[in-house]
């Protein structure tokens, strides 16, 4: 595997969801590319510290990575507290379904029309941004790869439905269009394993293309090395099949 | 965790941010994954203004344990204010305040008590 230390970073606007400007970070290899390309979606604690490096981490194996900040309109602009952002848009009942695909669907677009991109773009999310991949996935035929990890709410009870989340994610898998990853930590609960289990059947019922991975000893947000939730045998793990799966699905 | 436990409540008041204080227009109770603390799941009190810039925020994460200990403390508080905006409305005052407000949170203070305290209370002669 090649490694990328030089890189390019910046924040760029991006047309979103109804032709709203937002800021999106990006980290682009040193080197003449083509790149395979990565959209992240960041998690519910918003356009956070942890997801710009994990931008630039995707950066660092060799792929365009990008990742917009879906709370924009809350204010702050790109220099908002990711923190006081993300209580702002709970307190407000969360970002619509919608809103999220027209914004994630602007950053896939500014993907595909970079000179040094391949042409292949996978769709990584975590937490709330897990659901939003899978979701995105569901709805959108533009991309070749979608990561779910630990994506809480993809399984909803009928009142939990409403204006800004109206369908259950697990209710349009038979509508996903490409490649399905999924890690979830056994100690979760939301999802829990059972909830897991339930988004996996529907999968299988649909004759979809996926791999989940199950860790023992993980609960939710495994990955975040910033909290005591950190494991980190599970989440190295997790980054290896993380990069082996998309290394297989957005090569050229 | 990632839930959907989120309670909301219009309050009135203010709060701090760094040097300055702040209206408020809304308190937000959740349960999920800690921010900051280095905790696992917490219970998240935000007090904001929605209409003002996100930084208009007093934010708290707290253990499930502390926040029942806080949800009592405040029950206690809320109790003895009552009992206190009950005698500005003449219901009387008298030093043996535990007592009476004892008497009050069971139901069974009234004219007995105010008679016992004349003098005292607002209102009374």
């Amino acid at each position: 595997m090649s490694f990328y230390r030089g890189m390019t970073c910046e924040n760029v606007t991006i047309k979103g969801d109804k032709a709203t400007p937002i800021t999106a970070y990006v980290a682009r290899p040193s080197g003449s590319g083509p790149f395979p390309g990565v959209v992240l979606i960041h998690h519910l604690p918003g356009w956070s510290e942890f997801y710009i490096e994990t931008t630039r981490r995707f950066a660092h194996y060799g792929y365009l990575a990008i990742c917009a900040n879906l709370y924009e309109r809350e204010g702050g602009g790109s220099d908002g507290n990711p923190d006081d952002v993300a209580a702002k848009v709970r307190a407000e009942g969360g970002i619509a379904d919608s809103q999220m695909v027209g914004d994630t669907e602007a950053a896939v677009r500014w993907m595909r029309a970079q000179a040094d991109h391949n042409g292949k773009v996978g769709l990584v999310g975590s937490c709330s941004g897990g659901r939003h991949a899978f979701i995105y996935a569901c709805q959108r035929k533009d991309i070749n790869a979608c990561v779910e990890q630990w994506g809480g709410r993809v399984v909803m009870a009928k009142e939990e439905l409403n204006a800004r989340t109206p369908v259950a994610p697990i209710d349009m898998t038979k509508d996903l269009s490409c490649p399905l990853l999924g890690l979830f930590g056994n100690d979760d609960r939301a999802p829990s394993p059972e909830q897991v289990n339930q988004h996996e059947a529907e999968l299988k019922k649909h004759g979809k293309t996926y791999e989940f991975h199950r860790y023992d000893g993980a609960g939710h947000g495994f990955f975040y090395w910033h909290r005591p939730l950190y494991r980190p045998e599970q989440a190295m793990d997790g980054w290896s099949k993380i990069l082996a799966f998309l290394g297989k699905h957005l090569a050229k | 965790m990632c839930t959907s436990i989120i309670e909301n409540a219009r309050v009135q008041g203010m709060a701090k941010r760094g040097d300055e204080w702040f209206p408020l227009s809304q308190a937000v109770v959740a349960y999920d994954h800690a921010r900051h603390a280095p905790l696992g799941d917490v219970i998240t009190l935000d007090f904001i203004n929605t209409n003002l810039d996100p930084g208009a925020r007093a934010g708290i994460e707290l253990t499930l344990e502390t926040a029942k200990e806080l949800r009592a403390a405040l029950d206690r508080a809320i109790a003895a204010a009552e009992f206190e905006e009950a005698e500005v409305r003449g219901k009387g005052s008298c030093s043996a305040s535990s007592e009476l407000r004892d008497e009050f949170a069971a139901g069974t203070s009234g004219m007995r008590v105010s008679g016992a305290c004349s003098g005292r209370g607002l209102g009374h002669p």
